[in-house]
């Protein structure tokens, strides 16, 4: 029965791992850029959460929305100014800008919050609070809710996407840059919207990573970005719920590797993802080219 | 370090000469080795905290020149060398803790990484550049894992490196210099000798325009394969003297030799000196080491520092501090390009405006 607990428990982690994945996506199939900045990016929203609720004294949860906005913002102005520079400079440059910039972040971090981890607190008996099903099943509220969480953003984005005026534009610029121009989109600005939305959803999966677990500097390149990352490449590129699924069969590779034996947990999730890459580098669930 | 090679167009026509380099480099030749006598004797008459930092200079110098010439002249930009710089530390060690002393293990820990590079390459070939530069970092990451896994080997905490005790302090930090300098030199001096090769040829072919150096039957996949390991090994040799440097080796990313901040340190030295040129790498190195030494006291600023002076030398001035003094004065050191030469022309600092690369 703990292989059951595992898997369930690898299948909620995965949905958190699609809500940090979603971002990277979505500025790949857009603009073409790899953010290696991205992991990054979620711990600092964990850590403007802090001083949000140091200031405040708000309770977690209302600070997802005051952080979202704000990453947001953050994400369409460095996108606008210091990445929509690189992109016209060529794919080396762009990967030494986010490269530069996620050094510098992670950097900054610990020179302001030491190399400590912290956590956001949702309250003792919300973290620890749990139901069962049958005798030997016990799933968290919590990393219920963050799953939940992230599949209602998951979802929301994928509407959007589909069905809002801004994103047929930003399918429209990721299809054919030029052709979108013809028709009068301006894709700079574009490129700024995704880059905000990139930025906001990757916010709220820091601070629900916060509210799990806990937050250090050097949690976004450690952990962050290289499993958002495997989880793309092994959803596929090109589509939100493979990037849900990717996610998923990740988180329960960490989690049946850890039933194993607990230091392998994350070389199981990688060992899942070279396999992928060598057998089907496109993804599992493939829209066209990589 | 010239050759004439002399081509008849027709026959009343005076000859077209092809030459590597523009000007006469015998003397920048003399010169280099001049340099390098200096430096040899550096531990003669400078103190062990000199040599010491002059050590950590060597080694960025070597990561440096690796790196550059994965990505400024093959095209990989790679996230992930860290993981060949820590695995020749460990091809250091190990061999130590059966009884091979770690000077000979430096090249242990060369040939290793390199053949290393193999299986990680054939995992990674076919990824466009954006998804190599992460998947190279999440190589990096599986190999660090793997390592720790090892308890033998010292597991996550690290093991200090055997068979070096004996020697009296003075001795060692000058061997240990001396093997910097020399792995510095093999390297830079490698890299260069490699760029005047064919190999060099077709990675200039591949860097102008890939398609049609494919259509030329240029074996890019084979090159660039080429390029890796020789990469590899030199982050691998450099790993070790860094072992032997520090007399243990550590795991782990933050400060140990699967740290992702020694390729931050070996991109941003290539950034800023110049990517693309063999000079522009130790330009780079000595920023960084100013840099380095000034922000000492205030912890991790150099890093931010000179991520911050990359990004704006990436967006604003791309060649690099070298790059553009060499775009100027058209100074080149070592000369991996070829020059065409019209009929009467002479050697000087006139530019010629169809000279074929770098």
């Amino acid at each position: 029965m703990a292989w059951v607990n595992a898997i369930i428990q690898g299948i909620l982690t995965g949905g958190l791992y699609a809500l940090f994945a979603c971002g990277l996506s979505l500025m790949f199939g857009v603009m073409k850029v790899v953010n290696l900045a991205h992991g990054d990016l979620a711990v600092v929203a964990g850590y403007i959460a802090v001083g949000v609720i140091a200031v405040t004294h708000m309770p977690v949860l209302w600070t997802i929305p005051v952080v979202v906005v704000l990453m947001a913002i953050i994400g369409y102005v460095l996108q606008r100014s210091v990445i929509q520079g690189a992109i016209s400079r060529g794919e080396l440059t762009t990967l030494i800008v986010t490269f530069g910039l996620s050094i510098i972040i992670e950097n900054g971090l610990q020179q302001f919050f030491t190399a400590n981890s912290r956590g956001l607190g949702v309250g003792d008996s919300f973290v620890t609070a749990s139901f069962s099903i049958g005798s030997q099943i016990t799933i968290a509220w919590l990393d219920l809710g963050i799953f939940v969480l992230a599949v209602i953003v998951l979802l929301g984005l994928q509407q959007y996407l589909s069905l809002s005026r801004y994103g047929r534009l930003i399918r429209a610029v990721a299809d054919d840059r030029e052709a979108s121009q013809l028709s009068g989109a301006d894709y700079r600005h574009v490129f700024g919207i995704a880059a905000a939305i990139a930025f906001g959803t990757v916010a709220i999966a820091g601070i629900c990573e916060g509210m799990i677990t806990t937050i250090s500097p050097t949690l976004g390149t450690d952990t962050i970005l290289l499993f958002a990352f495997a989880s793309v490449v092994i959803g596929g590129l090109g589509s939100l719920w493979g990037t849900l699924l990717g996610g998923v069969i990740l988180g329960v590779a960490q989690a049946v590797g850890a039933q194993i034996n607990p230091s392998w947990e994350q070389l199981a999730g990688y060992a899942v993802f070279l396999l992928v890459l060598v057998i089907r580098p496109q993804g599992l669930v493939s829209q066209g080219a990589q | 370090m010239t050759e004439n090679v002399a081509t008849t167009i027709r026959s009343s026509e005076p000859a077209f000469k092809v030459t590597r380099s523009r000007r006469n480099v015998a003397w920048s030749g003399i010169g280099a080795i001049a340099a390098i006598v200096v430096l040899f004797a550096f531990p003669y008459y400078v103190g062990p905290g000199t040599t010491g930092i002059m050590v950590q200079g060597l080694i960025v110098l070597t990561l440096a020149s690796m790196w550059n010439l994965l990505a400024g002249y093959a095209g990989l930009v790679s996230v992930g060398q860290q993981a060949f710089f820590g695995l020749g530390a460990y091809f250091v060690l190990i061999p130590a803790m059966h009884g091979i002393t770690p000077w000979a293990g430096l090249v242990i820990a060369t040939i290793g990484a390199g053949v290393c590079a193999l299986p990680l390459w054939w995992l990674v070939a076919r990824l466009r550049l954006g998804y190599f530069a992460i998947a190279t970092w999440v190589l990096a990451s599986v190999v660090m894992l793997v390592i720790e896994q090892i308890s033998s080997i010292g597991g996550g905490t690290g093991e200090p490196l055997p068979g070096l005790t004996g020697m009296q302090p003075a001795v060692l930090t000058a061997y240990t210099y001396w093997a910097a300098l020399i792995v510095a030199v093999l390297a830079i001096g490698g890299v260069y000798f490699l760029l005047r090769s064919r190999v060099g040829l077709v990675l200039t072919a591949i860097r102008d325009d890939e398609r049609a150096a494919r259509s030329s039957g240029v074996r890019v996949g084979l090159a660039r394969l080429l390029v890796f390991v020789v990469a590899a090994a030199g982050c691998g040799a450099a790993g070790g003297v860094l072992a032997i440097e520090q007399l243990q080796v550590v795991p782990g990313t933050s400060g140990g030799v699967f740290s992702v901040q020694w390729t931050a340190e070996m991109a941003f030295a290539v950034i800023i000196g110049g990517i693309g040129t063999i000079e522009g790498p130790i330009v780079g190195t000595v920023v960084y080491m100013v840099l380095q030494q000034t922000l000492q006291s205030y912890n991790a600023w150099y890093l931010i520092v000179l991520g911050l002076v990359a990004i704006v030398i990436a967006l604003f001035a791309r060649r690099g501090l070298w790059g553009t003094v060499d775009e100027r004065f058209n100074i080149r050191l070592f000369p991996v390009g070829y020059h065409l030469w019209a009929p009467g022309e002479r050697r000087g600092r006139k530019r010629v405006p169809a000279h074929a690369a770098q």
